[in-house]
């Protein structure tokens, strides 16, 4: 659809996002309240912030790193700032947003882990997601190649990524349990973008998803 | 009689006159009932602001876009200048279908107080001595233009404007505005601008001011009386802060080493390179249409300028609780007011968790960029009103 339309237009937008299986935009515009404020950091084009916006009338603000999104995003009318996910969140206040959103960035960032301290520190629900290293092709390129893995969702080689902290769903439940993060609800989606069910135990997940999306709160 | 007879060999063309009755203006005149009430303590009675509108007000008045000027530019916009004969200041910006559609828009631009195109000024006759203000001008501020500007607003009867819209000086009213009348700002675009005036930007504005006052010709401030005329300390001030409005890439790109009219250098202190001749035609330009004294007013008021200070030194309590969406625009090679000004605006508003786009645009044409040509600069601005407008709900003009 016109997303692919536009991302082939901005070649240097949205480094750290990928630019297929955007399934996961969807997955995490369902999660998010009709009306509420939002914060996307990493917003890339702003594809999210115009769902967002349109379907669910919330009150959404961006940052994206890239210059050409950022200026692409504000053409559109969209509330987008140039920035940096591990410099620039240390401004916001406490509680500033009912959701902040980090899609397809946290394996991009410097500090993953403060990253998501600030981010549950401005919203009151975080959500995240991430491609899943655990999935099985990039298990068995590793095992029988011993080559680090490119995948069409991950096509860059280990030289030229931006994404420099991968996880797995399991490491990510880890962390989250370190820092005391509670999971409210948690999506996997396999290589056709299809959610993987309910009642599957979560090494089935870290198996079998391809990315993963997790909604987040602080535990009380 | 020396300074009889230079008053005659020295017509005193458009300046004065310009100052008390502009040419293709509006003029409102707030009378001993309405005095503007300066930061020095000073209420200035009676006083006049010159002003533009373009376009058509709204049935519920909510369309008007104010429109605050840089240093040197003025409330011709989207008109014929009078002075120069040349196109508006804004014309890429401002006008039927462009980014500030004034087909959309109803714009306001005015003069700002101190200047000398027509709002009260160091060039205005004092009405107490019947001669122009000279010196006696009481020093303004960029919160007095901006106070200046609300009477104005007041007195066309708008009470919220849909925009606020300005660069440099301009950007820093438009600042101003949302600091002092949150509640009358829909959306503020500040571009290339900052919170306060840097000691690199303070010390280039005294180097221009010091230019004005060694000419012999500036009489104590007192040309107008004395019939004299500071030209070339004008002009030198002129030449000088053309430079920092450029960027060293673009000086490179359009002149380089070029030589002017000539092959050879000629030993001797002609403007033998083009940049040195283009700088010259710059500063005598300049001061056709410019009064010196207005040049030393208007870059003292930017000096002042520090909307931090006003607030505690935090400058997010500038904003504190605003319900202003802003679109803060830089340039990569502007070095008056580098990205990171603009950047510590974003972080302001961050922390108050106001409504903000920020966006830097890639040019080599330096701090003027925000008056030039640049594409990307319109797309910007045309979106970030099209979505305000969209929120607003605005009805359309007429």
């Amino acid at each position: 659809m016109n997303m692919q339309t536009r991302q082939s237009e901005l070649p240097a937008v949205n480094g750290a996002r990928s630019t297929s299986g955007r399934v996961d935009l969807l997955v995490v515009a369902q999660m998010v309240q009709p009306g509420s404020r939002v914060l996307d950091v990493g917003c890339g084009d702003g594809e999210l912030l115009k769902i967002l916006t349109e379907t669910k009338n919330v009150d959404g603000r961006g940052i994206e790193i890239s210059r050409e999104g950022v200026n692409f995003c504000v053409a559109k009318g969209l509330a987008v700032i140039q920035g940096d996910a591990d410099t620039d969140l240390a401004d916001y206040p406490d509680d500033a947003f009912d959701y902040v959103i980090l899609s397809q960035t946290l394996q991009a960032t410097s500090h993953p882990r403060v990253v998501l301290e600030h981010m549950l520190r401005i919203g009151q629900r975080a959500i995240v997601s991430f491609p899943n290293f655990g999935h099985w092709k990039i298990r068995l390129m590793l095992l029988f190649f011993g080559r680090m893995p490119q995948t069409a969702n991950l096509p860059e080689t280990w030289y030229d990524t931006q994404n420099i902290h991968f996880c797995t769903i399991r490491d990510f439940r880890d962390l989250c349990e370190e820092l005391g993060i509670k999971i409210e609800t948690a999506v996997a989606l396999n290589a056709w973008g299809h959610k993987l069910r309910l009642n599957f135990p979560w090494w089935v997940w870290n198996l079998f998803g391809e990315q993963a999306v997790f909604r987040l709160s602080r535990r009380r | 009689m020396m300074a009889e007879a230079n008053l005659k060999s020295t017509p005193q063309q458009e300046t004065p006159r310009e100052a008390d009755e502009p040419r293709d203006s509006r003029l409102v005149r707030f009378g001993a009932d309405k005095p503007l009430k300066l930061d020095s303590g000073v209420d200035l009675s009676p006083f006049q602001i010159a002003y533009n509108t373009y376009g058509t007000l709204n049935a519920d008045r909510s369309n008007a876009v104010l429109i605050c000027h840089a240093l040197t530019m003025d409330h011709h916009v989207a008109n014929v200048h009078p002075v120069t004969g040349k196109p508006g200041g804004w014309e890429s910006m401002v006008g039927p279908g462009k980014p500030i559609d004034t087909d959309r828009y109803f714009v306001i631009a005015s003069n700002v107080i101190g200047s000398c195109m027509g709002s009260s000024g160091p060039a205005s006759t004092n009405p107490a001595t019947g001669k122009p203000w000279g010196l006696d001008f009481p020093v303004v501020t960029i919160r007095d233009m901006v106070r200046a500007q609300a009477m104005l607003i007041d007195h066309l009867g708008i009470d919220t404007l849909f925009a606020v819209v300005g660069g440099s000086m301009g950007g820093m009213q438009v600042l101003q505005w949302a600091a002092s009348y949150p509640e009358r700002v829909y959306a503020a675009v500040p571009l290339a601008t900052a919170t306060r005036h840097s000691a690199q930007n303070i010390a280039f504005h005294e180097v221009g001011r010091q230019a004005v006052m060694a000419d012999p010709e500036w009489s104590g401030g007192r040309y107008l009386i004395e019939g004299t005329n500071p030209r070339r300390g004008l002009a030198v001030a002129r030449m000088g802060a053309h430079i920092t409005y450029m960027s060293d890439a673009a000086l490179h790109r359009k002149f380089g080493r070029k030589l002017q009219d000539r092959n050879n250098p000629t030993f001797s202190f002609d403007a033998d390179f083009e940049v040195e001749s283009y700088l010259r035609y710059q500063g005598s330009s300049f001061v056709e249409r410019f009064d010196a004294n207005s040049y030393l007013y208007l870059t003292r008021a930017m000096d002042y300028f520090d909307l931090a200070a006003e607030h505690g030194g935090v400058l997010a309590n500038a904003f504190r609780k605003t319900q202003t969406r802003f679109c803060v625009v830089s340039f990569t090679s502007d070095w008056l007011f580098p990205t990171p000004e603009s950047r510590e605006i974003v972080h302001a508003l961050n922390a108050t968790s106001a409504r903000v786009s920020f966006a830097e645009i890639a040019t080599d044409k330096g701090h003027d960029a925000f008056l030039l040509d640049e594409p990307e600069l319109f797309a910007i601005v045309r979106g970030f009103l099209g979505g305000a407008e969209r929120s607003r709900g605005l009805s359309a003009a007429g």
